[in-house]
């Protein structure tokens, strides 16, 4: 074990139930590992529920359930109804497929509280594109419906090279179905997006014009409509503080039971990600060597271990640290304190010549096919 | 966007108000966030139903808190509250 400080445990705040693998797009920055076609167990309807049960009488109060597509579940309803009634309130972060007005109804009554619709672009073509499956205008009827029932709508668009250009357009798009909040997800390179990261990442100019159409739209719809703008942060001096520190406050749980201080941990070496199936959500949230392994900042080298911003951003992302450096306790390459911060300049120059290639490798849509070559 | 005094205030129905025990503290929750309040800050927002203006909840807030020049401290609270989204004026 990295080290840990177990007398300062916070309790989780935030669950994210990973219900499924499954999902009918084949989105190519999906941050479900590569390899999840491995992964293919679900976990029952019992379980889910007792994982949300124990989670609750820790503290957890914001649920999201995701996936892939969290309504491939057939027992979605029950589970929601359930959240209901324990207090949480429940987000359903989903591609907006299959979602039908009947549905929607349905997840009303059983006390869902608000839903995340995806939407790939500003237009069919692209969306589908992107999505691998033609979607765009069943995903705008479904925010229209979301609308109708009452519920706050969240969309949320992912930002990379493909669709960074299309920012004035996505936002005006927005504003006409009447979304409550927007995210604008600059893509984070872990998953599919690692694997995809030359024909994703947009250049510095891009994120700059984009982030200012974004700004300038933000002020004009402040009141109306909130912006929530994940930055890109291959493009920041400082890395961001992932998780709001290793295992204070996110639970995931994967849709096989293992339970992940974030969704992506399952790709670091050596942590023994525990299941469901095995302890209960307070033995694996205090006692696991996998939520212990980076709490605090024991587990720290330098520059990290000396650095007076430690406690501000915990050393950034251990995932990307991991998958940049091959060392999961180095500092995040974005820092620019890091020794690593080559790294990020070179795959942001790698991205750009890409760009510029005439012979531009295709995109890896995430897919069985592609998955099982992982 | 600011406080119309003689308008109703009630609760958004886009948020939810509710005791965390685990917390021991009122919260409101909203997609992606949640808000952790003091315990003036929700006794204001519980009394916002949609039945009283400011005067009213500040004559209420003052019975029941037995006591007197609390109109400075609710409205400016509401003005946050307005301008977060919390609550709604018709």
């Amino acid at each position: 074990m990295a080290g840990s400080n177990k007398t300062n445990i916070t309790p989780p705040r935030w669950l994210l139930a990973e219900l499924t693998y499954k999902c009918p797009l084949q989105c190519p920055y999906c941050s479900n590992p590569l390899d999840y076609a491995q992964h293919s167990d679900e976990i029952s309807t019992d379980d889910w529920k007792r994982v949300l049960s124990e989670a609750r009488k820790m503290g957890a109060v914001q649920l999201g359930f995701s996936g892939g597509e969290p309504l491939t579940r057939q027992d979605l309803p029950e589970l929601v109804q359930h959240a209901r009634e324990l207090g949480y309130y429940s987000n359903l972060i989903t591609s907006g497929y299959g979602l039908t007005e009947e549905k929607i109804i349905q997840l009303k009554e059983a006390g869902l509280d608000h839903i995340q619709i995806s939407i790939q672009a500003s237009t069919q073509d692209l969306n589908d594109h992107i999505a691998g499956t033609e979607s765009f205008h069943s995903k705008q009827e479904v925010a229209r419906l979301v609308k109708k029932h009452g519920y706050p709508m969240v969309l949320c668009v992912v930002i990379h090279r493909e669709n960074i250009h299309q920012m004035a357009d996505i936002l005006a798009m927005a504003e006409e179905l009447g979304a409550d909040y927007v995210e604008l997800a600059n893509t984070q390179y872990y998953g599919w997006a690692h694997a995809n990261r030359d024909l994703l990442m947009p250049t510095q100019e891009q994120y700059q014009e984009a982030e200012e159409i974004a700004q300038a739209f933000k002020e004009k719809v402040a009141g109306k409509m909130k912006i929530y703008y994940v930055i890109p942060d291959f493009h920041e001096d400082r890395p961001k503080a992932c998780m709001n520190g290793w295992g204070t406050t996110f639970l995931t749980i994967a849709p096989d039971g293992v339970a992940l201080p974030c969704h992506s941990a399952r790709e670091l070496p050596g942590l023994d990600c525990p299941n469901v199936n095995d302890a209960s959500i307070s033995e694996i949230w205090h006692e696991s060597k996998a939520f212990n392994f980076f709490r605090g900042t024991e587990w720290m080298q330098e520059p990290c271990k000396s650095c007076d911003e430690k406690d501000k951003d915990f050393g950034g992302c251990r995932c990307q640290a991991y998958l940049l450096t091959g060392d999961m306790y180095k500092t995040d390459p974005v820092c620019s304190k890091s020794p690593d911060k080559h790294i990020i300049t070179e795959a942001i120059e790698s991205a750009r010549l890409s760009a510029l290639a005439s012979n531009e490798k295709p995109l890896i849509f995430r897919n069985s096919k592609n998955s099982k070559a992982y | 966007m600011s406080l119309n005094t003689e308008k109703t205030i009630k609760f958004s129905p886009m948020h939810r108000l509710q005791w965390e025990e685990a917390q021991q503290k009122d919260v409101i929750l909203y997609p992606e966030g949640m808000v952790e309040l003091n315990q003036s800050s929700a006794e204001i927002l519980k009394l916002c139903d949609g039945t009283r203006n400011l005067d009213q909840l500040v004559a209420d807030l003052e019975e029941k808190f037995a006591t007197t020049g609390l109109k400075n401290d609710i409205s400016g609270f509401l003005e946050v509250a307005l301008g977060n989204g919390w609550i709604q004026q018709n």
